[in-house]
């Protein structure tokens, strides 16, 4: 869901950082067409079947074999996963809680039309996305055993949604204007103080017992910078409503803000899209002030060195 | 410890050396007299494997125990005759020892075992939480089968029954300091006597040594 924003940055690197000024100094009409936010309060939202109840049949397989996908994602889909995130760590619970980008939310959402590429998506093109993205890695075929996993396991925890309607707790909460614009310096401090003992000073998470336990926030194992995420109003929905886990909606507004943007204005792989050139590909794919590809924080142009898309599925070769 | 020149250096493990063998000789016993020759700990008494977790994990609770802050009557005369320096010392030196074996209580003072059903609910709940209750699995902060992460999430796999339910009793009534972000005073007010007994009973049975649990990348 980029944003179609009206305004048109007239150049791309004069926005510096502790920037979305503009974003906060005029009151912006956001494209008419995105559906209206979910409500915060969780009271009344959909609630998935317990794991307890999945079938035990040919039908259950693929549904826990899904599962398994979601929540160990480098492990179960090596060859379309770039990076050590799972899908997870962005969606609390193996996809479960509102607010929380809930796989159930999704699945009776689609198809949809998506401005990110312009046409309607099913399902399953839409998790291509989350690969491509997210994963930074490759873009299963459509009706792969991955993506049938896991839509079986999308289908099945959506047991009893009703389709094709606003559903309570769908995607990140959208937060409110804060009072003052964004900063990278505040974010600093809510990272240092919140998010580091979880995600180390350098954001990089932390492993243990061979596995990631807290994932990457930037840099090469990360998203990249094409995932949604990377939307500082995407990102300070999600710290808003889960983080840090387990102590979400404890931040203020403008702490979740501040930090949303402090974590995306850190170099991350490169948005696959890339045309070769930062400022061209901001325009084609990032004309928005929610992102910061394309801006210069700490003297760097963010984008510039990323590294190349894809991580570990670019050499085919087996990581770690 | 990168300060010390290597002299030095040696010289403090050596006295920290001796404090956990015969103690610092005013005030502070030896630590292998409670926590065991290997500072494996002691399941009947609920006393903790201290071998081998992270320093400053370790100073944290000595500071604490020694200011009271972390109620123990035991530890609390025991940590409070280390001097700061000492406290300091004890921490670098026991978390560069090797992980021991957990001590199996003997028979006649074992506990009842866990039944299937607390199992199964202290597995899930280690794994997945219940966040219908906003409960994360304990092992998405202390890592896979609770081998540890990093300096601030202690190892939970392999520690006594006992003691786990001990200390997370101590968060719940507010005599134990809730750690980084309070997180442990929040979350443990979300679980229930039966969830404390059950995820206790769980990591008891797990083994101590990230080896032997979780998950590589393929």
């Amino acid at each position: 869901m980029k944003t179609g924003s009206v305004i048109v940055l007239a150049a791309a690197t004069a926005v510096v950082a502790g920037g979305l000024s503009y974003y906060f100094a005029r009151s912006t009409t956001r494209a008419a067409t995105h559906p209206a936010p979910a409500p915060i309060a969780a009271a009344g939202a959909f609630t998935p079947p317990p794991d307890s109840a999945m079938p035990n049949d040919d039908f259950g397989k693929m549904v826990r074999l899904g599962q398994q996908i979601f929540e160990h994602t480098g492990a179960y889909a090596p060859q379309y996963s770039g990076n050590a995130l799972s899908c997870t760590n962005c969606h609390i619970d193996n996809g479960r809680v509102a607010h929380s980008a809930p796989l159930w939310a999704a699945y009776v959402s689609y198809p949809a039309y998506r401005s990110k590429n312009k046409h309607v998506n099913t399902f399953q093109e839409r998790m291509q996305g989350c690969f491509r993205f997210s994963m930074n890695g490759k873009a299963p075929p459509l009706g792969d055993s991955v993506l049938v996993a896991l839509e079986s396991y999308a289908y099945w925890l959506a047991t009893g949604a009703p389709v094709n309607t606003p559903i309570a707790g769908r995607n990140y909460p959208k937060l409110p204007k804060p009072a003052q614009a964004p900063d990278y310096a505040r974010g600093e401090k809510v990272f240092a103080a919140q998010c580091a003992v979880c995600h180390g000073a350098d954001g990089q998470g932390q492993r243990a017992g061979g596995a990631q336990v807290f994932p990457p926030l930037w840099g090469p194992e990360s998203f990249n910078w094409g995932a949604g995420m990377g939307d500082v109003d995407k990102a300070a929905g999600f710290v808003k409503a889960n983080m840090p886990l387990g102590l979400g909606n404890t931040l203020s507004d403008q702490d979740a803000w501040d930090v949303a943007l402090f974590v995306d204005g850190h170099e991350r792989p490169q948005d696959p899209r890339f045309t070769g050139s930062v400022e061209e590909t901001r325009k084609k794919h990032h004309d928005s002030d929610m992102s910061m590809y394309g801006r210069t924080v700490n003297g760097v142009l963010l984008g510039q060195h990323s590294v190349p898309a894809g991580g570990s599925t670019r050499s085919g070769s087996a990581r770690r | 410890m990168a300060c010390l020149v290597p002299a030095a250096a040696a010289a403090q493990a050596g006295s920290a050396a001796t404090i956990v063998a015969q103690g610092n000789g005013h005030g502070a016993p030896a630590c292998i007299s409670c926590h065991g020759p290997q500072l494996a700990g002691n399941p009947v008494g609920g006393i903790p494997r201290i071998a081998g977790l992270s320093a400053e994990y370790i100073q944290a609770q000595l500071d604490a125990l020694a200011s009271g802050a972390r109620r123990n009557a035991i530890m609390l005369p025991v940590a409070s005759s280390l001097s700061a320096a000492e406290r300091q010392a004890l921490a670098a030196y026991i978390s560069t020892l090797r992980v021991p074996a957990p001590v199996a209580a003997a028979p006649d003072s074992a506990p009842p075992p866990a039944t299937p059903a607390q199992m199964k609910l202290g597995a899930r709940l280690a794994s997945r939480g219940d966040w219908s209750r906003q409960l994360p699995g304990c092992d998405q902060c202390h890592g896979p089968g609770g081998v540890g992460v990093g300096s601030a999430f202690p190892p939970l796999a392999g520690q006594s029954a006992l003691y786990l339910t001990t200390q997370l009793d101590a968060w719940k009534q507010g005599t134990r300091p809730g750690g980084p972000l309070d997180l442990m005073a929040a979350l443990v007010k979300r679980m229930t006597d039966a969830d404390i007994a059950a995820v206790a009973a769980y990591y008891a049975a797990q083994p101590p040594t990230p080896a032997a649990a979780g998950r590589s990348r393929p």
